[in-house]
């Protein structure tokens, strides 16, 4: 089974280099572009783990490990059975 | 007194740590290895700067489930006296030892230069050497230093004068620009509630010589060596 992971800046804290990668958009004249955000992601393979385990022992590793919660969010999904 | 400057794949500045409270202020130091499990005894242990585990994940994220890591927070959790110097200070966050986080610097850039300092609080065992408000030129070297915690935080901080140094100008004046990398409340030292553990971006490693260009760092270690005969 695949996991894919998102992490990204929380809606409250400032991401300079989304605010970069958007200017540059811009500067492509791709005036359309609102607002980027800039994230990480993970994919984590795994096996053995019961789909019901997975709503706990997913949101556990993303806040303990892949996000530091005082500045980050996190998404995840299954990508792969 | 002793002191243990602890040593990750990835710290650089830890023979100039050493050789600061060896050699320049003639204290008995030496070196403790992440994986080890023993604080040998140190009276005072030393997280330098540097990129440990290449900063990967998040600077200090990774080296803070170090082996050694784990004696390092039981020390500072009973009461211990525990510094970390840029890529430490940046531990001492991702372990919880202190409040909030690190961004990216606001210009993106990585900064690497002398700044000023403004001693806001010299009621710790890390600055009683100095005078509240103070002026420090002491030079940092470090890509996210940019200190954000949310507001509640911010309010607790503030209200325990827990923000030892503030970016300024020469004059001691706080603003947008001395803020050099967009910290909240231009904080750029920061203390525990118990006065024990202290973060800093600065390097006072780097100017306690005069070689150095500026001997102001010496405040930090004096302090510390004198609350340390003091207290024992």
């Amino acid at each position: 089974m695949k996991i894919r992971v998102l992490v990204s800046f929380k809606d409250s804290v400032l991401d300079p280099q989304g605010q970069t990668v958007k200017n540059a958009l811009h500067t492509l004249g791709y005036d359309f572009i609102q607002d980027v955000r800039q994230g990480k992601v993970f994919e984590l393979e795994m096996e053995g783990v019961a789909p019901e385990q997975l709503e706990r022992v997913i949101p556990e590793i993303s806040d303990k490990v892949l996000a530091n919660p005082i500045i980050e969010k996190f998404d995840w999904q299954i990508i792969e059975e | 007194m002793k002191f243990g400057v602890v040593v990750f794949p990835g710290s650089n500045c830890d023979f100039d740590t050493l050789h600061a409270v060896r050699d320049v202020f003639e204290q008995d130091a030496e070196f403790l290895w992440h994986k080890d499990h023993d604080l040998r005894g140190a009276d005072c242990i030393i997280l330098p700067g540097g990129f440990s585990y290449g900063d990967y994940l998040r600077s200090g994220a990774i080296a803070r489930f170090s082996p050694l890591m784990q004696e390092v927070r039981e020390f500072a959790l009973s009461g211990g006296m525990v510094l970390g110097i840029c890529n430490g200070f940046q531990v001492l966050l991702e372990l919880g030892l202190l409040p909030g986080a690190m961004l990216r610097n606001k210009n993106l850039k990585f900064l690497c230069r002398h700044v000023h300092l403004r001693l806001d609080n010299a009621d710790t065992p890390f600055t009683r050497a100095g005078k509240e408000g103070q002026v420090l030129r002491i030079p940092i070297a470090h890509f996210d230093g940019n200190y954000f915690i949310d507001e509640a935080g911010q309010d607790e901080i503030e209200s325990r004068g827990q923000a030892v140094l503030r970016y300024c100008d020469e004059e001691g004046r706080l603003s947008d620009e001395a803020n050099v990398n967009g910290s909240l409340g231009n904080i750029a030292g920061l203390i525990n509630t118990n006065g024990n553990v202290l973060g800093m971006m600065p390097h006072p490693e780097r100017a306690s010589e005069r070689i150095l260009g500026s001997e102001d760092g010496r405040v930090i270690f004096r302090s510390i060596i004198e609350h340390f005969k003091e207290t024992g």
